[in-house]
């Protein structure tokens, strides 16, 4: 596997350019932009406010009462979904073979498509009320 | 490869991504199939909110948010290598540097969790 990694740095950038050059730049572009979005997150929604007041009512009337908020989330969904499943597709390369592999990727690419279809639906379609006060 | 350590703080830097970017994959499934559940069932996601207060809950929160940190930091050394190659000479000291601004930000977060955690279990503090 040495040959693979360059020391202390990522996966080597696969040459000949087509979809897997576009992937490992995008997975590093979507890094980039979960390290803020992720970071903030977290911060936001586990430290500044804290997370047992964040109930389902609170999500409607608070949370999700705001457009922006409600675009950033979809944003959040998006960049974490490509890039955790582009990122299980290298760990399940790198530990599976054949038709296994295929097997897992398909898997994966489903679950995938699945959470970004529930994300997407709750997102757009949870009632917009206008926060009290 | 996980349990074959050769050494060297490239390889342990490697590992520590591997295990938080797996654990965080499995949280995001769990988190995204919560959230759907505020719409479709707002009193399952409300039960598992009050699984997420519990001691545990939170504990699993604050791993949680070391494993995000640590994969956000590392992850950063990564591009910056990636993307300007001279730098790899420097992934040592990056390293370095990412376990510092870990605990930079790790110990003020460990401490408003901590109190949660102490909340949670009815401890005054």
């Amino acid at each position: 596997m040495s040959a693979r990694y360059t020391r202390g740095s990522g996966r080597v950038k696969p040459g000949g350019g087509g979809l897997e050059l576009a992937v490992w730049y995008l997975m590093r572009l979507s890094g980039l932009g979960l390290f803020v979005l992720v970071i903030s997150h977290y911060l936001i929604l586990h430290v500044i406010t804290a997370p047992d007041k964040e109930n389902a009512d609170w999500i409607v009337q608070m949370r999700w009462s705001s457009v922006f908020w409600r675009a950033m989330d979809w944003l959040l969904l998006m960049l974490v979904l490509f890039h955790s499943f582009m990122g299980m597709r290298t760990v399940v390369g790198d530990y599976s073979r054949g038709g296994v592999r295929v097997a897992l990727t398909m898997a994966l690419y489903a679950l995938a498509f699945f959470l970004f279809a529930i994300g997407t639906i709750v997102v757009m379609t949870l009632p917009n009320v206008v926060p009290p006060g | 490869m996980l349990v074959r350590y050769h050494g060297g703080e490239g390889m342990l830097a490697w590992a520590f991504h591997r295990i938080s970017g797996v654990a965080i994959w499995a949280f995001v499934i769990l988190h995204v199939i919560d959230i759907f559940l505020v719409g479709a069932a707002p009193k399952v996601y409300d039960t598992l909110l009050s699984f997420y207060a519990t001691p545990i809950g939170i504990l699993m929160e604050w791993l949680l948010g070391a494993a995000v940190l640590y994969h956000a930091l590392n992850g950063l050394r990564i591009v910056i290598m990636d993307f300007w190659p001279p730098m790899t000479r420097y992934h040592r000291v990056m390293w370095r540097i990412n376990w510092v601004i870990f605990a930079i930000i790790g110990i003020p977060v460990t401490w408003v969790i901590f109190r949660q955690f102490a909340h949670a279990l009815g401890w005054t503090i």
